[in-house]
């Protein structure tokens, strides 16, 4: 009896909050995606299926696709620059081991907006990218290197590398070397023993690394706007639109519950992967 | 070959804001060019009465909502950790760390709207306060994982009650965690944007919405200095934190 009145004052304040605060508001818009928008902005509570139909129409259509490309892209740029340098850290001395991951997430560490700031200053006509290039010789001109997708994808990946490496390093770091001993002794080469050993036991923490780089990057609206110079709008843009421009909020939930389908699917992958590898183990 | 994508990703990392701590020194009103060495920016920043409205609103913002992550993030982790094995609870008190801070901030929006709350700072508060108690629960529960449920044991053996127990053996085992989680909610509040614009009154807008309207309206040397500022009371206190968990963590 003392337990269950000790569990409920243990656990109850904060699932309290979290459900009234999170997961009310959460199934509340939500819910707006079955509701027709009021003439004057407001809601109207019959159900229709109008928004998700619109999520069809070629106009939004093109945002999604562009959003799927521009966070795929800079998803996987994330993977090819995050595991070698995940890699390369689980090497390193111990006491470089720290200073390493401290210089990886410092700059994760500083305002969101102020990070994006920098890039318009580094690839802005007059920036540092320009003056090098054109230093070297490179050019001749400055080139047109902001308000376009790949500023867009610079910006997006600097916001979010660090989540791409770190699960990596996690798993990396706990990797059995005796595996990787074993695979050499049986005369596997490095990179074969890498292609089949390090890797496919990375797997889960690549598609962690991948999920925690695509959702937000899917989800911001702020870096098209300040690098993409408004020029290419991404979901979170549209979302961010609908429920403070417009005032459309029932397709504005129409559009978040696709980022949230997104996660959820992204979710069960990264799920089924770590229980296949558990259940290898085990066999 | 191996070796070269790793200081390449330390290169992308450092140089931009190597550049704008380097250009908040420039004599000149232009962000790019180099003018000669000067504090002039400081200067308009300390006299910038937008940033200060901006900074005291998020301190208390991130006061308000790192006190209420704090008491109730650490409560949350014990009892997740040795009251229960409830994946969905688990779910739940993870949930804030991986949704997409637009979802929770259009969640959180029609929330208020429709209990008729009048956005403020207060608004912001309670939503900082939602991904602070996760993040404070997660940091506990990985300092509880460290230490040894037997001596909570002893205690009830001893016929010390619940709330003692907790209060007297618990809590202070966890102490490092819950100031480390504290730390981290904190600072997760003071450089949160996007839940804030959703969620902020007009008449209340935290430093980053403020930062947000300075970016959009162009480019100002100005916010070099406000970046190299915020850059080095960031740096400190996670080099603070650090020295801190891991003093308490060698005892």
């Amino acid at each position: 009896m003392r337990r269950i009145g000790e569990r409920f004052t243990l656990l109850g304040p904060g699932l309290g909050y979290l459900t009234v605060l999170m997961v009310v508001p959460l199934a509340l818009v939500l819910s707006y995606s079955i509701f027709q928008r009021g003439r004057f902005g407001g809601l109207v509570y019959e159900p229709t299926g109008e928004n998700f139909s619109r999520l069809f129409d070629p106009l939004y259509l093109d945002v999604v696709v562009t959003s799927v490309k521009l966070a795929g892209v800079t998803t996987l740029l994330a993977l090819l620059l995050g595991y070698p340098t995940a890699y390369a850290i689980t090497k390193l001395p111990p006491k470089w081991k720290t200073v390493a991951l401290i210089a990886l997430v410092l700059p994760f560490w500083t305002n969101f907006l102020i990070r994006t700031y920098a890039w318009i200053v580094l690839l802005s006509p007059a920036g540092l990218v320009n003056d090098a290039l054109t230093g070297w010789g490179l050019i001749d001109e400055p080139l047109q290197l902001l308000y376009r997708q790949p500023a867009i994808v610079a910006g997006l990946l600097y916001a979010y590398l660090p989540l791409m490496v770190l699960p990596l390093y996690a798993a990396l770091e706990r990797m059995d070397d005796e595996l990787l001993e074993a695979a050499a002794n049986l005369g596997a080469r490095p990179a074969r023993a890498f292609l089949s050993v390090t890797f496919p036991l990375s797997l889960p923490a690549v598609i962690t690394g991948c999920v925690f780089v695509f959702v937000p990057s899917i989800g911001n609206f702020v870096v098209p706007e300040l690098l993409g110079g408004g020029q290419t709008a991404m979901v979170g843009n549209l979302v961010r639109d609908q429920f403070l421009k417009a005032r459309d909020w029932p397709f504005g939930a129409t559009l978040a519950l696709a980022v949230v389908a997104m996660l959820v699917v992204l979710l069960m992958i990264q799920a089924w992967s770590a229980r296949r590898l558990a259940g290898e183990k085990n066999a | 070959m191996r070796r070269i994508p790793f200081w390449i990703t330390y290169v992308f990392l450092w140089v931009p804001i190597v550049v704008v701590v380097a250009m908040s020194f420039n004599a000149g009103d232009s962000p790019f060019n180099w003018n000669g060495f000067s504090f002039k920016w400081y200067g308009e920043l300390a006299a910038d009465e937008q940033i200060r409205t901006g900074l005291g609103n998020t301190l208390i913002v991130a006061a308000g909502a790192t006190a209420l992550s704090t008491v109730l993030g650490t409560l949350l982790a014990v009892g997740l950790a040795r009251h229960t094995r409830s994946k969905l609870l688990d779910a739940v008190a993870t949930l804030p760390v991986i949704l997409p801070d637009i979802v929770l901030a259009i969640g959180l929006l029609a929330f208020y709207a429709l209990v008729q709350l009048t956005l403020g700072l207060y608004s912001v508060l309670l939503a900082h306060a939602v991904f602070g108690t996760a993040a404070v629960a997660a940091v506990v529960r990985t300092r509880l994982s460290t230490t040894d449920p037997s001596l909570e044991e002893a205690s009830r053996d001893l016929g010390a009650n619940g709330f003692t127990t907790f209060w007297r053996v618990t809590l202070p085992s966890l102490a490092p965690g819950v100031v480390a989680g504290a730390l981290l909610a904190f600072t997760l509040s003071v450089d949160e944007f996007v839940i804030a614009f959703f969620t902020a009154g007009p008449q209340s807008p935290t430093l980053p919405i403020v930062i947000y309207s300075m970016v959009r309206f162009g480019v100002t040397p100005e916010i070099n200095a406000l970046a190299t500022v915020l850059l080095a009371v960031t740096f400190t206190a996670i080099l603070a934190a650090q020295r801190l968990t891991r003093l308490a963590g060698s005892k």
